[in-house]
């Protein structure tokens, strides 16, 4: 009976075990993914490291961040990431155990537990008016034994309790007409002076000109944000003053530093002093002073830094003191520089920095990297083979369940430092690659796929703030130069595209960036406003791809400027279209190329452009909120779709189709702002080269925002059902009718069909739309698509939902020949029955367990393996994985033990040898008799 | 007693079937939406699903265009039950990078449903031929195989709306035996959003210079609304109709008891087996018990002699 229990159980075992697992085992993390956290540009820094074990320090950043980071080796202790609208006015520390951090322009005031980062109260503070926004903690002052936290926002000043967040009281001073700059809180006192301006009448106590007291002041005068006691900033172009207010109002100059990048707060150390911290640029060292408030009597510190060149300027300094061994003073320095990375200076030496530049990435390009040179030294193979062959022991070892929990750990290292995958050259599966990443600061980063770290980094000078570029920010980055008949002795590079200031007709800026060694190798700017930029499927002699940049006045400039790219241009000119997408407008407008501009300076390169086509959405009922398009460089395998009954179908397959999708002008706004009955979702599908719509469907009572994406002949979006009150995700299909009489193998045979006839955009398209709508469970930040080498492999959605994760869906749920009961043809085609939702499979979120935080964009780039993509997510964290959307069924997989193959090859061949030894023998033995 | 009680809950399950009825054909909350969605497609109206939304959907009649029209139309919106009136809509085209003139008009009724929401219907075309001038500027279009462009205003009751659509298409792909043209206008209500123009037929890439045999047109009109989209799929107690649920009734017998518990009625199969055998063997054991146990060692014994003994040989 035991024994039958046995077989029963184990029975049972097999059968829950055989189901198909798409997880990962615990060993296989960080085999092909790696995972990097940041925290943006630091706006405020908080230190703690009075009375504390670990010295941390709290900081707040652009990306609406509050971190509390480790003061010896920079790692993140905790960290919050905002909203994206909730910016962070304010952070402090009180009670010397609760972060305090106020944000959305001073209506939401938050607690933290400062070890740990947990949340220990939130507290809303509504207010009449947006004012200011202001955060005080007195350190001594008490209400019924509670620390009070004094808040002024929106028009009113506020005391929260610091241990639950309870606003103690509230004074409306807006009301007033008091504009608050400032709260004081003298010590040991219970008053507190809300310092401000009543209406227009400002106190002007005192009045200097900057003249009078700096001479040369051609200049304009800015006054640092600095809180020095006693005492102000002004920085005069590269120069800062430091002017003492003395009695009666008396101003004189105290100091005057040439070079100077960034002053810090000031920092009260002992009764009655101040420090300050100072930087100075000189070369490629920078300088860090400070100095003694406010009677500025000599430098408590004076340092300097060796300075990596691609960091910029400093942009922050904040400083803190510390008691050295020797009980004197000590000063260490947190300074942000204009890469918005983060440094910590103590001692004169940098003890530790972060690339937090990488929390804002813009854009993302890959590139190949070199191909690798034959002839390998003999020493190294040599090595390498010892090497091989130990971790092949090793391996061995562990899949005979021989392994030693030592030897365990061993293989677990070799294989997540396999010095195969951080290679600085192209591999055969194209699984190593470099990832051009364009940062907000305008610096560029190379990262190596293998591992994610940063090969090369470029500051732009181009994006460096200049007289002639007041505010550059980094647009896109293209490919452009991809040698393949060169590619032993061309370096690929790419170009980056970007804008002197944030409207449209901003003078544009352009550099190409060599990809191997991060050289700029050429620049130009500002010139023309660029608009559009459209990289045009030509390659000049020298595998330069041509691209056509477009102008706010609707001209079209050609790159690269040399007379190779004309003569091609010229070429294809009359099949050259382009489209733009007026979206407040609500129209759309196809155009053609007409001849060359007619300027004041003749510029060949320069063309004018007409108008073909226009589409005009009516303004009181409809307003574009999402364009897609499909991926340029996307490769469909095959046109035709074989269904049930040996039917094929074929996919109507075109570069240049748009989908729109526009939504009622009432409901652009929030989810649930609208009543079902006044919105609708429309969703267009438009040959952007005739300016056909190809198909045109109405959502009734649905809602933005959209979010979608086009790939070979579907697109899959993303909206908000207000009559389900759920998310909904639609596929529409387009397929191709003028072919489906292809169907005849005879005729196939015999030629007669009308495969190979050429398509224009011009003949009138017979096309068939399939379409079905799903619900979904998440709201989605972005999605995207798995893009395979030869676009063999099944499609896989990416989706990035709400939690910062990148889920994976296959393409096969959203299909629109679903139906509720398929048929048994249809099933085998894999068809899968029609349910009302989209299912989530918690083994398919491709991030696993770990968060992309702050997820903006998800980029899929092809392996040269047709079964495996490269997926690259990005947001303030980065993650970088592969995915094989059907298994890799075309290689081994990474575990598959070699040495077990040659061994049991080895042991066959022994044992053919002994058997026929044996036979031998035997025969012999048997004559013998 | 049985049949009595039967023909107690037939009556009672008809009269529910019949209370159901009632409530599907009534205009109740739960049902009007499908009916009117299908109203929508008619009318190719969005928001047209209830009276209110007139105001969404505002018409602004331009009031020196179309008087005749505006007056109409606000008088047929509040009781006139016959509310169709006629429109003009101008086609201009333009030759190349010419200015535009006049090349026909499209005559439709304006048709106001009781929503409040307008549509076109019987669209008409009148073509102007093409003067001696224009068939020279065609000409020179097919040589240069340029673009011919038509548009239209956006805007039905107040041209030309916010701006002209238009279209346009290589001059070449219109010439067949006379020219053929192929027109598809995408309405909203009364406003135009897109008008594609083409020739009926494919015109592939290296596109032939011919002239037209007769120089008049061959048109052909179509009107589209929007195409409203499925509802996703409810499977929830929303869906309507018995047969759908008497479906899913019969569907389970389908499989077979073995097919879908086999998994579980092998193991069980086997403890029976195994019980069987055990309890078989059980009163044997009994009735054998220990006196048999030494024999039978010693024939085992002797037995695993001979084994030996023959193999030896």
């Amino acid at each position: 009976m035991a024994m039958a229990i046995r077989v029963f159980l184990l029975l049972l075992l097999f059968l829950s075990s055989s189901n198909l697992t798409f997880s990962l085992f615990e060993d296989q993390v960080g085999l092909m993914d790696w995972h990097q956290q940041y925290i943006g540009k630091v706006k405020h820094a908080v230190f703690h490291t009075q009375k504390a074990g670990r010295k941390r320090v709290v900081v707040s950043t652009e990306e609406n961040v509050v971190a509390s980071l480790d003061l010896r080796h920079g790692e993140i202790f905790w960290r919050h990431v905002l909203g994206t609208n909730d910016a962070i006015d304010e952070i402090d520390i009180a009670l010397g155990k609760y972060v305090i951090a106020l944000s959305s322009e001073g209506s939401i005031l938050r607690a933290w537990n400062l070890p740990d980062g947990q949340m220990v109260w939130e507290s809303f503070l509504p207010g009449s008016k947006p004012s200011k926004a202001l955060l005080s903690i007195p350190t001594n002052l008490k209400v019924d034994k509670d620390h009070v936290i004094l808040i002024y926002s929106n028009g009113c000043l506020h005391a929260v309790s610091s241990i639950d967040g309870e606003v103690l009281w509230k004074k409306e001073l807006a009301t007033e007409g008091i504009e608050v700059q400032q709260l004081i809180h003298p010590l040991g006192s219970d008053i507190i002076y809300a310092v401000g301006f009543v209406g227009m009448e400002k106190l002007l106590i005192h009045q200097t000109h900057v003249s009078d007291l700096f001479q040369d002041s051609s200049a304009t005068a800015v006054i640092l944000p600095s809180k020095l006691m006693g005492m102000v900033a002004l920085k005069i172009s590269s120069t800062i003053i430091f002017i003492k207010v003395a009695d009666a109002g008396k101003l004189e100059v105290v100091d005057k530093i040439d070079h100077a990048a960034a002053v810090s707060d000031g920092l009260s150390f002992l009764e009655g002093q101040q420090a300050l911290a100072l930087v100075q640029h000189g070369g490629s060292k920078i300088h860090l002073t400070v100095k003694l408030g406010p009677d500025w009597s000599g430098d408590l510190l004076k340092e300097s830094f060796e300075m990596d060149h691609q960091r910029g300027v400093v942009h922050k300094v904040f400083i803190n003191n510390y008691i050295r061994t020797d009980r004197s003073h000590g000063f260490r320095a947190l300074i942000v520089m204009e890469d918005h990375s983060l440094l910590l200076l103590q001692q004169g030496e940098v003890v530790w920095s972060r690339e937090d530049g990488l929390a804002s990435i813009i854009d993302v390009t890959t590139s190949e990297l070199p191909v690798e040179e034959n002839g390998v030294s003999v020493a190294k193979v040599e090595h390498n083979l010892f090497e091989w062959l130990k971790g092949h022991i090793l391996k061995l070892k562990g899949t005979l369940m021989l392994a030693s929990p030592e030897d365990v750990v061993a293989i677990q290292r070799i294989r997540l430092k396999s010095s195969e995958k951080s290679k600085m050259t192209r591999d055969r599966n194209g699984f190593r690659k470099l990832l051009i990443v364009l940062s907000k600061a305008g610096k560029l980063f190379a990262l190596h796929t293998g591992d994610g770290r940063i090969v090369w980094s470029l500051l732009l000078h181009t994006l460096h703030k200049s007289e002639a570029c007041e505010n550059p920010t980094g647009v896109n980055v293209y490919q452009w130069q991809v040698p393949h008949h060169h590619a032993m002795d061309e370096n690929p590079s790419i170009l980056v595209v970007g804008r002197c200031g944030h409207s449209l007709d901003a003078p544009g800026i352009l550099s190409i960036v060599d990809t191997y060694t991060g050289n700029e190798l050429n620049s130009l700017g500002p010139v023309h406003s660029i608009v559009q930029i459209i990289p045009l499927p030509f390659t000049d002699p020298t595998e330069q791809r041509l691209h056509l940049l477009m102008d706010a006045g609707l001209r079209a400039h050609l790159y690269p400027r040399t007379p190779e790219a004309i003569g091609i241009f010229q070429r294809e000119f009359a099949n050259i279209y382009w489209y733009s997408i007026e979206a407040d407008n609500g129209i759309i407008r196809g155009h053609v190329l007409k001849n060359n501009c007619f300027l004041e300076v003749a510029d060949e390169f320069c063309f004018e452009t007409k108008a073909l086509w226009s589409i005009v959405f009516p303004s009181e009922s409809e307003k574009i909120i999402a364009t897609v398009t499909r991926k340029l460089n996307e490769v469909v395998h095959t046109q035709a779709k074989v269904i049930t009954d040996q039917e094929v179908m074929y996919k109507y397959v075109s570069k240049n189709l748009l989908f729109v999708a526009t939504v009622a002008p009432k409901a652009v706004g929030e989810i649930g702002s609208v009543t079902p009955d006044e919105s609708w979702l429309v969703v267009y599908l438009i040959d952007t080269i005739t300016g056909r719509i190809l198909h045109r469907l109405t959502h009734h009572g649905s809602q933005g925002p959209v979010h979608a994406v086009f790939s070979e002949n579907w697109v899959v979006y993303h909206y908000f059902n207000l009559r389900a009150h759920r998310y909904e995700m639609s596929v529409i299909e387009i397929y191709d009718q003028s072919r489906a009489d292809n169907k005849d193998v005879l005729n196939l045979i015999l030629g007669k069909h009308n495969l190979t006839s050429p398509i224009s955009s011009y003949s009138r398209p017979e096309v068939i739309t399939k379409s079905q709508s799903y619900f979904f469970t998440h709201s989605v930040k972005t999605i995207a698509v798995t893009s395979t080498a030869k676009g063999i492999t099944s499609k896989q959605l990416l989706i990035g939902t709400i939690g910062d994760q990148v889920l994976a869906l296959d393409k096969r749920f959203l299909d629109p020949r679903r139906s509720i009961n398929p048929t048994q043809a249809e099933k085998e085609e894999g068809i899968i029955p029609l349910t009302d939702s989209l299912p989530i499979i918690p083994q398919s979120y491709v991030t696993h367990a770990l968060q992309v935080e702050g997820l903006r964009g998800i980029v899929t780039v092809p392996a040269k393996l047709e079964s495996t993509t490269l997926v690259f997510s990005y947001g303030v964290d980065l993650y970088f994985t592969q995915l094989a959307p059907s298994r890799t069924y075309d290689s081994l997989t990474e575990d598959f033990s070699y040495a077990l193959l040659l061994i049991t090859i080895v042991a066959l061949v022994v044992a053919i040898f002994v058997t026929w030894v044996l036979s031998e023998r035997k025969e012999l033995q048997e004559k013998w008799r | 007693m049985r049949a009595k009680n039967l023909c107690f809950f037939l009556s009672k399950l008809l009269l529910l079937c019949l209370c159901f009825y009632i409530l599907v054909s009534s205009p109740s909350l739960a049902f009007q939406s499908d009916e009117l969605l299908a109203d929508d497609e008619e009318f190719g109206l969005e928001g047209a699903r209830s009276p209110v939304l007139d105001l969404t959907v505002p018409i602004q009649p331009s009031p020196h265009t179309q008087p005749t029209i505006q007056t109409q139309t606000t008088r047929s919106r509040s009781l006139d039950p016959d509310p169709d009136s006629k429109v003009h809509l101008l086609l201009e085209h333009a030759f190349g990078d010419s200015d535009f003139s006049p090349a026909g008009t499209f005559t439709a009724r304006l048709k106001t449903s009781s929503h409040g929401g307008q549509t076109l219907t019987k669209l008409r075309f009148s073509r102007n031929s093409f003067t001696r001038t224009e068939e020279q500027e065609f000409k020179k279009l097919l040589e240069a195989d340029d673009f011919y462009t038509i548009r239209v205003p956006s805007n039905v009751l107040s041209p030309p709306g916010r701006d002209y659509i238009i279209s346009s298409v290589k001059a070449r792909c219109l010439p067949r035996n006379g020219l053929d043209e192929h027109f598809v206008i995408h309405m909203d209500g009364v406003n135009i959003l897109a008008v594609n123009y083409a020739s009926p037929r494919a015109c592939p890439y290296p596109r032939q210079l011919k002239l037209p045999a007769k120089w008049s047109f061959n048109s052909h009109t179509v009107l589209k609304n929007s195409e409203v989209a499925p509802r996703a799929p409810l499977f929830a107690e929303e869906i309507l109709g018995g047969e759908n649920v008497e479906f899913e009734g019969v569907k389970p017998p389908e499989r077979s008891l073995w097919a879908k518990y086999w998994m579980y009625l092998i193991p069980v199969g086997l403890i029976v087996m195994n019980a069987i055998t055990q309890a078989m063997n059980m009163p044997e054991e009994q009735a054998a018990g220990q006196s048999a146990s030494q024999p039978q060692q010693s024939m085992a014994a002797i037995q695993r002699g001979q084994g030996t003994a023959v193999r030896r040989r």
